[in-house]
């Protein structure tokens, strides 16, 4: 039985403007002690999703629509708040993005890690004081016995991001939402703190789920990759797989857009044209669509499923008519990404659009300006 | 023994006068003060400390680091944003630190700026037809209905739709909004571009976007751009020559490919190895270098070189003498007693 199984997840937004459906039909599960790695943009619905498993949406506005969470055999959604509580940060804890904020600047460090001992594991002051010390030097805080009082502003960035991980730690969960945990850093501090969670998942064999934009730190730390598009998971591979024998044209393009260090000479990048899409208003087709080089009439109609992909491991799975072997689908099986970068004359249609301002319809063109408007502003 | 940089630089600028611009021993550093009434100075945040480079003319000169190592404020001090506490800069052979406010005025239309954050770098009350077109207006370039004509020009080059002179920055996404401040720097028609962290605030998918029309108005408009980001991928995919600053002080610089292959700098090598590369079979084989502790405060700089507190070759020479910057092979400029 795996540890966690999400089934279905639709978590939304009610703002003025609509509905916004940050997380739209996610489903995966995870096993004991596997590192996923959940890679996407921003406002792709990985953090949400990572939100929605500790039931931390805010509600209102959030609310978790539809769906099933079912953690060590538990359907979190359906518990009682006291049960949740005796969850979050006992069985799944979170290392959050921001370690400038996400500490309590009042609270001492000490106070703030044994507060979840004290509540989970029902130590006492001195115990949970002492288990503190243990829990700071194994994430690496040099003298934690001295440091114990001291308050988060007396704390580097990334000696803060440590001591969140120390809190995450503290009570042995079987799961660690690492939400952007090195993104706030400095290069040569994320390498530390990705050095100390590669460490910390072979020692203590704790399930992990890093949350990132960052392909290159998914790389070296997870087993598996899904990659998210607009609420939904787009592909779904082994890393390994992924990064060898890709299958769905936004991960093509995540891949060619980004500058590599150990690329052999210079080469033009390949941006994804277009823009993000509008979470309020998603196309009925394929969500990436609008920004898909290699689109045909078939994207824009119906969206295609998870499903998995001729010529790859069966476990790997791509939301792409394009790469599936389907009828009326299938035209990108034998495509090599790497050299065969789609039509040009769809590339241009999208720069088009990307020259509109979001949210404007397409027929808004040159009679969007009267002159007299243009010359008053020239005054 | 190598030239020392100071006899290089005039040697460089006797030969051609290619360079556009060169910085010696610049310095900038921001007072500390105490007390209500009598603000006494009780020390100095030492931002920048003695820094010399040059820039050739048509090129991209990458300029990386980590947060605080005074990147940023170098930018700022080249175009006297902020008011150098010493040293020089001379933007074709004009000394800046010197010029009168309207002197310095004039000299802007050559030099422009972009800025990190297009959140916060555009005024949300101003249209985008103003913001571009005011700096037309200040250098006197262009007025009326010539000025229109320009901004929408202007659009149309950064990729935008030239019909929006009259919408406000808050209907622009990110990326959208970073062109605009790309056309409001390219409108007094510059020939030299500080880019602070152009692309840091983007989406990795809307980054390369960004990164290939700078590219493309560099070759365009023949731009001499500083490109200053502490991403180490985009500074080598976009420099000619990359330096390397760490606390106040340039430790490294050299052609770009010689320094991401031969990089002589301890702390360069410790940069270039904690970079996460996008593919799990290098990964899995790469060696790390992983530093330990933090950069120290640059209010109170370590003595000796700056990096000696965090560097595993260190010596005690490392603490003692501060260790010049020199150039060991043509081009290739290092700050380190154990260079290699």
């Amino acid at each position: 039985m795996p540890l966690l199984e999400v089934r279905d997840l639709h978590t939304q937004f009610h703002t003025r403007d609509g509905v916004v459906r940050a997380v739209d039909g996610v489903t995966f599960e995870l096993s004991a002690g596997e590192t996923l790695g959940l890679v996407g943009e921003s406002g792709c619905g990985k953090s949400v999703t990572a939100l929605s498993l500790m039931r931390l949406i805010p509600q209102p506005p959030g609310k978790i629509a539809q769906g099933e969470i079912v953690f060590d055999g538990q359907d979190v959604l359906k518990m009682d708040d006291d049960d949740v509580r005796g969850i979050r940060g006992n069985n799944i804890a979170m290392i959050f993005q921001d370690p400038m904020t996400s500490l309590n600047p009042v609270l001492t460090i000490s106070r703030q890690i044994s507060e979840a001992l004290e509540l989970h594991l029902k130590m006492d002051r001195s115990e949970a004081r002492k288990r503190t010390v243990e829990l700071l030097e194994l994430v690496g805080i040099p003298s934690a016995k001295k440091r114990l009082d001291d308050y988060p502003h007396q704390f580097s960035g990334g000696m803060r991001q440590r001591v969140m991980i120390a809190m995450a730690l503290s009570c042995n969960p079987k799961l660690i939402l690492a939400d952007e945990p090195t993104t706030a850093l400095d290069v040569t501090i994320q390498a530390q703190i990705l050095d100390l969670l590669r460490n910390l998942a072979r020692e203590f064999r704790t399930a992990f789920i890093l949350i990132t934009h960052d392909l290159g730190v998914v790389a070296g730390m997870t087993q598996r990759i899904h990659v998210m598009y607009a609420g939904r998971i787009v592909e779904k591979a082994d890393t390994a797989e992924l990064f060898a024998n890709p299958k769905m044209p936004y991960t093509w393009g995540l891949l060619r857009s980004i500058p590599r260090l150990d690329e052999r000479r210079k080469e033009k990048l390949v941006p994804i044209e277009g823009l993000p899409p509008d979470l309020i208003s998603l196309p009925p087709g394929c969500k990436f669509e609008p920004r898909c080089q290699y689109r045909r009439d078939v994207c824009r109609e119906r969206e295609p499923e998870l499903a998995s992909v001729p010529n790859a491991k069966p476990d790997h799975e791509a939301r792409c008519w394009g790469t599936q072997g389907v009828p009326g689908g299938g035209w990108l099986i034998d495509t090599d990404w790497r050299r065969e970068i789609g039509s040009t004359e769809v590339l241009e249609e999208i720069k088009q659009e990307v020259a509109q301002v979001p949210g404007e319809a397409a027929q808004t063109t040159t009679a969007d300006l009267p002159p007299s408007v243009t010359q008053k502003e020239g005054m | 023994m190598a030239a020392t940089f100071e006899k290089a630089r005039s040697t460089a600028t006797a030969e051609s006068g290619k360079n556009i611009l060169e910085v010696g021993r610049l310095t900038m550093h921001f007072p500390l003060t105490q007390g209500i009434i009598f603000q006494r100075q009780v020390g100095a945040v030492h931002a920048v400390d003695g820094i010399d480079f040059f820039v050739e003319k048509g090129e991209t000169l990458g300029l990386v680091g980590e947060s605080g190592c005074g990147k940023s404020t170098t930018g700022r001090a080249i175009l006297q944003l902020y008011k150098p506490t010493a040293g020089s800069v001379k933007f074709e052979g004009t000394e800046l630190t010197t010029l009168g406010g309207e002197q310095m005025r004039r000299m802007r239309r050559k030099m422009q700026m972009i800025f990190q954050d297009p959140y916060a770098s555009l005024n949300p009350r101003m249209t985008v037809g103003n913001i571009i077109g005011e700096p037309l207006e200040v250098h006197d370039l262009a007025r009326g209905r010539e000025k229109v004509e320009r901004v929408q020009e202007l659009l149309k080059v950064v990729g935008l739709n030239p019909y929006f002179t009259n919408r406000y920055p808050h209907e622009f996404s990110g990326g959208q909004r970073q062109r605009i401040g790309v056309a409001r720097a390219l409108a007094v028609e510059p020939e030299f571009i500080v880019a602070d962290e152009p692309i840091s605030a983007l989406d990795v998918s809307i980054q390369a976007q960004i990164i290939n029309l700078l590219e493309e108005l560099q070759s365009k408009f023949r731009l001499t751009y500083l490109f200053i980001a502490h991403d180490l991928s985009v500074v080598r995919h976009i420099s000619d020559r990359v330096a390397v600053m760490y606390l106040g002080k340039i430790v490294e610089l050299a052609d770009r490919q010689e320094l991401y292959e031969q990089p002589l700098h301890p702390y360069t090598q410790a940069l270039l190895s904690a970079v996460p590369i996008p593919d799990p079979a290098v990964e899995s084989k790469r060696k790390r270098i992983i530093l330990t502790g933090d950069v120290p405060s640059p209010v109170n700089p370590p003595t000796g070189c700056r990096f000696h507190t965090r560097c595993w070759k260190a010596q005690a020479i490392c603490s003692e003498a501060d260790p010049e910057f020199i150039e060991h092979t043509p081009r290739h400029w290092a700050a380190c007693h154990f260079p290699g």
